[in-house]
């Protein structure tokens, strides 16, 4: 590099404009992708674009204080993108009166022992405590993941990554779950979903069938707020 | 206009669930309450519209915006993904727990919550099957 592309390196790579392009342009290319492959789950589009985006960074020696001051831009939307989800929630609320005490005891139950279940795994592996506590929200969305981390004690970044880390598990798993436990009714599978694998298990559900879609955003906004409200507490039971 | 008039009431719903989260030193993150906000006064603000309960609300700069945020809901999840470059020596330290959790603790929550779902379907005899809603 001469010392004029240098200088506009130096420039734009310490300008948010740069970082929230790259994350833009590696999710679309990420997306299109995914769709050109016919939705093939291992191509899960935030999978993709989280672990090309990391060796970028690794690449050009970035750090990532530096990434988040563009990426803040999106990171933010996930506070209205959470408030959001009353839209879908109140357009299935016909089915929602019909179903809400089977949903709301299976999300609960779910919630529960899905936290706990993960904790005493980590546990037993031989996981420190930062990474127990961090590792009981990772099945709630990320903002309130974080939330959540903050008030129990855990590392927020680590909590946001392993959210992220599990909803692109559940996304991968969830088709070859249902049919080796021969489920298959759509709001089953959809609530089951959306309460281990949050909004990237809902984004999956969806490319799979519009009923299933529903019913994950529905238990993903039920199990978030079940998790905000129990796992604070269910935490210091168990530390 | 109209995705603006959206984003706008959904900013004002979380910021009222901030305010009201960090007065109260709630648990429930303000996102939440905000969401929670929103949809009760989706349920009485609705209601009272339309009493025609099946019609979907019409107004829609609200559904608008909400549909452009939550299409795009993986998205907002990179940032955070990302920062699991911060995280790169914990994940190879530990990285069979964590990878044992992760996995098998999903594997547990969804196979117990649909469990539970279908065994209380079945016990309280509730149809999920919306096609047997259209034979009737």
């Amino acid at each position: 590099m001469n010392s004029a592309e240098e200088g506009v390196w130096v420039y734009l790579s310490t300008s948010p404009l740069l970082w929230l392009t790259v994350t833009l342009i590696v999710y679309c290319a990420a997306s299109q992708l995914y769709e050109w492959s016919n939705a093939n789950p291992l191509l899960n589009p935030v999978a993709m674009s989280i672990i090309l985006l990391i060796f970028f960074l690794a690449l050009t020696k970035t750090d990532y204080q530096l990434y988040f001051s563009g990426a803040q831009y999106i990171h933010f939307l996930l506070g209205p993108a959470t408030v959001a989800l009353a839209i879908p929630l109140y357009q299935q609320v016909s089915k929602l009166k019909k179903i809400w005490f089977s949903a709301m005891v299976a999300i609960s139950t779910g919630v529960v022992l899905g936290a706990v279940s993960s904790v005493f795994i980590a546990k037993w592996l031989g996981a420190d405590i930062q990474t127990q506590l961090s590792l009981a929200p990772k099945s709630v969305t990320a903002p309130v993941a974080m939330g959540i981390a903050e008030k129990i004690g855990a590392l927020p970044s680590l909590t946001a990554a392993l959210v992220v880390m599990t909803g692109v598990t559940g996304a991968l798993i969830c088709t070859l779950l249902f049919s080796l436990l021969g489920i298959k009714d759509s709001s089953v599978k959809g609530i089951a979903v959306g309460v281990a694998a949050h909004g990237i298990g809902t984004a999956r559900a969806f490319k799979i069938s519009a009923e299933m879609g529903a019913f994950s955003g529905l238990a993903m906004a039920l199990s978030t707020l079940i998790s905000a409200l129990t796992l604070p507490w269910l935490v210091t039971l168990l530390f | 206009m109209n995705f603006l008039y959206g984003l706008t009431l959904l900013l004002i719903y979380q910021l009222i669930g901030e305010g009201l989260s960090l007065f109260f030193a709630l648990s429930v993150p303000g996102p939440v309450i905000g969401m929670l906000l929103l949809f009760l006064s989706l349920l009485v603000f609705y209601k009272v519209k339309n009493t025609n309960a099946d019609k979907q609300p019409q107004n829609d700069a609200l559904s608008n915006s909400a549909a452009a945020i939550l299409s795009h809901l993986s998205l907002l999840f990179i940032p955070a993904g990302v920062g699991l470059i911060v995280h790169i020596d914990r994940l190879e330290d530990q990285w069979l727990p964590i990878i044992a959790a992760i996995v098998l603790g999903s594997i547990i929550t969804m196979a117990v919550t649909a469990g539970v779902m279908m065994l209380l379907n079945r016990l309280l005899k509730i149809d999920t099957d919306d096609q047997s809603e259209t034979k009737i």
